[in-house]
């Protein structure tokens, strides 16, 4: 079969494959890039624990081509840690005990970072029909939405300046 | 010395045991690190792809590989002719994982392809030629059980009986349980009343699918890497199947995602050993989505008889119980336990259940967390409800009244040790959810539940490093989190910070045996194995810090974490701590280390009372939860997080299960919905969040008085959410899943 | 001396009785009796059973010491998930 050239980023890092037509991009990841995070637990876009982000946007791999990642920017569980420092997420998931088996904890995370890039201050119930694209069978999903929660809170505290650092700023 | 159930004092406080310590594996998980099933490669690898039958009962009169044989890049084929003679115990399984005369139902492996990529794979399973003759099939548990129904296997005949039948049906086994006299018992009741329910079979759900990756050598030994709850189980039944010593394989246990049960035993795993074999190149086989739904272990569909008698003042005269289900295409479904379980939370003195164990043209049924027991307790706390309701007692005060305690004699025959039914009932009672508000079309549901609990064979080996830190291998693949209680147990023990415990599970060559992660046995069976294992490096270190002292080793007692003088006539010696004495092994005698394999006894059973409040559209039939609490007696919470996780899930479980789940087979014998989307498990948008109450009533027969706490919380939901609901519908609802269509056909709607 | 009771649909393996007492001072000890007396016990024993002694549930152990006059349940065996 003739294979595809693709040139793309994934996780910041410039990325060159080659795959099948009909490959998608998360048996690109798993089997060709070595990037097992990604998991497959449907193949039909039904359980998210494929979940990645392209060009900004959630998407699950198993719905897209390997050859449609070419000039894009992907983003995996991999990648969301900085080197040793977790994502605020991926720490209060441990903190809240969010996980069991871990299978859909990646897809989760993945899911719920897309989720706080664009709202910083989500409801329960916006969480919850966010992730609900991201099967969960072990937890029940209530520590996964407390601690999305949970760092939505931590992380508007961090962007906000407290009042008294403010005051100080304006006496200075 | 190992601990003694029922003689040795229990240990009431705690100084890490009891808190929310970081789980040792959560980093590897969180960051993707972590390596499942499917993520395990090998040089060489062929991938294994499986043909299964289109059809639900068929004769294999011929199968024609040579077509397949012949794509490029395919390395071995196989069928049922490559798997020879089995011992007795697993031929169900041989079958099972690969149809020999007849295909049972619809996804039954025929034949087996490995090749150098999926496609060549794929394209060698359509040139495989099976000719079939297509048989009448029967997938219902009642028309499989009827004269006319067509007969499975023609060498079934009901065990049983008072008499062995003469003629063959798909009636497998008949059990009974109980005491007393239930006729005289219903005499005695001011009301009785009966009903029939019927449960639709449901799926483990787990997230994983199954994968392997088997290495066979030319030398007759073989690895396999797989995704299971009991890899020595798998070592154990593949080397059977393939006619190998259990020496001869070894299996490591990846990280698993998810079990529930579906994982204790094998379907692709024997498949892609044969296949190795024959290539002489590793294979990996990972089944899809849809061949889980239809080839896997999903749990029975059930038709259920109830009738109990109760007296004008709540007290239970008589229970009885007749409980049908179907375990697809081979005996065993988890009808006896269901009957013993389902009068289980009921101090009775005429009870009677019993149960058949019926087959069908379904994929062979495995283990669903509590297996059996849910449904048998739908249908008896059900009725229970309706006589509350008739007789305007409360649901509470009436199972507070009739309730199995301590020394009372279980429905199934034993007298109860020690038990928590009561204490979770009167936490339930004294819950702000029970008195918060109903409104218009709500309505308010409690049952309770029980499951047994396991022991069995647990080796853990424990060692002691020089620099003081702490190895620990267990032999039971970690499902919920159970590293992180098992390593504080150890730590516990030996007076150290848990963060010097590492955990890890350890292959089947490392190790002696273990029983499969099941029976909710792992917290109480590992931990306890961890604990004599502690205590015996205990044993070993203060007699070396005895050498060092030149002291009897009888004067060194063990205490926060070092070895000091037990009394001051023993002599003036500083303590030394774990790693002092650890760093002079070496010189002392050789490296220290403590083990325990046992056949673990002493496991506690669990009870649990769980409240659902929920609110029915009368327009859409959707059904809405708006509380759930569960009320679980755990014994002693090792880690509460991972405690609440399970009461959590198997709470949601019993959720997905009471409200939406359901294998939907056609009229053709197929299964319709083989996928997750109209396999609909719950989703987030679809609940609330689960309040979980952890009740503490100590099992005597573990050191930290553990109870397995994984399968009780499935065990209520179901009769609960069905008591909420008929409540709020008016209407007594006797078949699950209670979907939207179901509903609208219970308020007369549709 | 053991007071043994078993499983409703074994009772007729029992010859009736609801209970039998056996001279046993273990499980394997009550298992053979059983085996030995009652050949429908036998079946069911090879196949698999559990016991509770005083109400404490064993799967496979044999070797189990009994008290004077501990109450012994004979189940079927009990699987997991």
């Amino acid at each position: 079969m003739f294979q595809i050239h693709v040139s793309t980023s994934i996780n910041g890092d410039d990325t060159e494959f080659s795959c099948e037509a009909d490959e998608t991009l998360l048996d690109v990841l798993r089997d060709r890039l070595g990037l097992t995070g990604s998991k497959e637990g449907c193949g039909t876009g039904d359980c998210g624990a494929c979940s990645v982000i392209v060009d900004g946007r959630l998407v699950c791999s198993c719905l897209m081509l390997g050859a449609e990642a070419e000039g894009r920017e992907i983003e995996t569980i991999e990648g969301m840690a900085e080197g040793q420092k977790l994502h605020p997420l991926q720490q209060k998931f441990l903190d809240h005990a969010a996980l069991q088996c871990g299978i859909c904890t990646p897809g989760l995370l993945i899911a719920a970072k897309s989720l706080l890039e664009r709202n910083d201050n989500p409801t329960e119930e916006e969480v919850r029909y966010w992730i609900a694209g991201n099967l969960c069978r072990c937890t029940g999903y209530d520590k996964i939405v407390r601690a999305i929660m949970d760092t939505a809170k931590d992380m508007r505290k961090q962007a906000k300046p407290t009042k008294a650092a403010a005051r100080k700023k304006v006496k200075a | 010395m190992n601990f003694q159930p029922g003689k040795d004092a229990l240990k009431r406080s705690f100084d890490i045991v009891g808190k929310r310590t970081p789980r040792p594996d959560g980093l590897d998980k969180v960051t993707g690190k972590a390596r499942f099933g499917a993520d395990m490669t090998a040089p060489g690898m062929l991938w294994g792809l499986i043909l299964r039958s289109p059809h639900a009962h068929a004769k294999i009169k011929k199968i024609d590989t040579s077509r397949a044989a012949a794509v490029n890049g395919v390395h071995a084929i196989v069928t049922a002719k490559d798997f020879g003679p089995c011992p007795d115990d697993v031929l169900d399984i041989r079958e099972n994982v690969m149809a020999r005369e007849k295909a049972l139902y619809d996804g039954h492996a025929v034949a087996a392809v490995a090749a150098t990529s999926r496609a060549a794979a794929k394209q060698a399973l359509k040139l495989i030629e099976v000719d079939y003759q297509v048989l009448p099939h029967v997938t219902d548990v009642d028309e499989a059980m009827k004269a006319s129904a067509p007969v499975i296997n023609s060498k079934l005949f009901t065990k049983g009986l008072d008499k062995t039948p003469k003629k063959a049906s798909n009636i497998a086994e008949r059990f009974e349980f109980g005491h007393g006299d239930v006729e005289k018992g219903f005499k005695e009741a001011d009301l009785v009343v009966e009903h029939t329910f019927k449960t639709e079979a449901t799926h483990q759900g787990y997230i994983e699918p199954h994968a392997c990756l088997a290495s066979m050598g030319a030398d007759g030994r073989g690895d396999i890497w797989c995704c299971t709850q009991g890899h020595f189980m798998v070592r154990n039944v593949c080397a059977g199947l393939l006619g190998m010593d259990a020496s001869a394989l070894r299996v490591t246990a990846s990280e698993i995602g998810g079990g529930f049960g579906g994982k204790t035993t094998v379907f692709i795993e024997p498949v892609a050993l044969a296949l190795s074999l024959k290539a002489n190149r590793p294979v990996k086989i990972v089944m899809s989505r849809s061949e889980v739904l239809r080839a896997s272990g999903p749990t029975s569909s059930t038709s259920i008889d109830v009738k109990i008698g109760m007296k004008k003042d709540g007290t239970i005269t008589a229970g009885d119980a007749t409980l049908r289900y179907q375990g697809g295409a081979f005996p065993g479904s988890a009808v006896p336990y269901g009957a013993m379980a389902a009068f289980a939370c009921y101090d009775l003195k005429n009870v009677r259940a019993i149960g058949y164990d019926v087959i069908t043209n379904r994929p062979k049924q495995a283990a669903y967390r509590a297996p059996g027991a849910p449904m048998a307790a739908y249908a008896v706390e059900s009725v229970v409800d309706e006589l509350c309701k008739k007789l305007t007692l409360d649901p509470l005060d009436v199972r507070l009244k009739n309730c199995s305690t301590d020394g009372s004699k279980a429905s199934y025959g034993p007298k109860f040790d020690v038990i928590g039914l009561k204490a979770t009932l009167e936490a339930a009672k004294a819950h702000p959810h029970y008195k918060a508000k109903l409104g218009k079309n709500q309505g308010r549901g409690v049952a309770c539940g029980f499951w047994f609990n396991f022991g069995g064979e647990t080796s853990v080996s424990l060692t002691v490093n020089s620099d003081g830190t702490v190895g620990l291998s267990v032999g039971t693949p970690d499902i919920g989190g159970s590293r992180a209680s098992i390593g504080n147990m150890a730590a516990e023990e030996l007076g150290i910070p848990h963060d010097k415990v590492r955990c890890i599970i350890a292959d089947t060559a490392s190790l002696g045996y273990n029983d499969v992660t099941d029976g909710s046995r792992v917290t109480f069976a590992s931990g306890l194995a961890a604990i004599n294992a502690a205590r015996d490096a205990i044993g070993k270190l203060c007699a070396r810090a005895a050498g060092i002292w030149d002291i009897p080793v009888e004067a060194v007692t063990w205490e926060h974490g070092a070895a000091r003088p037990s009394s001051p006539n023993a002599g003036k010696h500083k303590p030394m701590t774990l790693a002092e004495i650890a760093a002079q092994a070496g010189a002392t005698g050789g490296p220290v280390a403590g083990h325990c394999e046992i056949n673990a006894e002493g496991a506690g059973v669990s009870f649990a009372t769980h409240m659902v409040d929920t609110e029915i559209d009368p327009d859409t039939g959707h059904v809405k939860i708006l509380r759930y609490t569960v009320f679980q007696d755990a014994g002693k919470a090792i880690h509460p997080s991972y405690v609440e996780g399970q009461f959590q899930g198997g709470a949601v479980q019993g959720i997905g299960w009471a409200l939406n789940e359901e294998y939907i087979y056609g009229k053709d014998g197929k299964l319709q919905n083989a996928g997750f989307l109209d396999y609909r498990i719950p989703v987030a948008s679809d609940l609330p969040m689960i309040d979980a109450v952890i009740v503490e009533v100590p099992n005597p027969g573990h050191p930290y008085g553990v109870r397995g706490v994984g399968e009780t919380s499935i065990v209520p939901p179901l009769a609960a959410i069905s008591n909420s609901v008929s409540s709020a519908a008016g209407v007594r609802m006797t078949q699950l899943p209670m979907s939207p269509p179901s509903v609208l056909k219970a308020l007369g709607r549709i | 001396m053991a007071r043994v009771q078993v499983w409703g649909s074994l009772k007729p393996a029992l010859e009736g009785a609801d209970e039998i007492t056996v001279d046993a001072s273990s499980i394997r000890e009550v298992l053979d009796h059983l085996a030995a007396h009652y050949p429908a016990m036998k079946v069911a024993i090879d196949r698999g059973v559990s016991i509770s002694v005083d109400g404490r549930m064993y799967a496979n152990a044999i070797m189990v010491p009994l008290q004077p006059d501990s109450e012994v349940f004979v189940l079927p065996k009990l699987v997991g998930g």
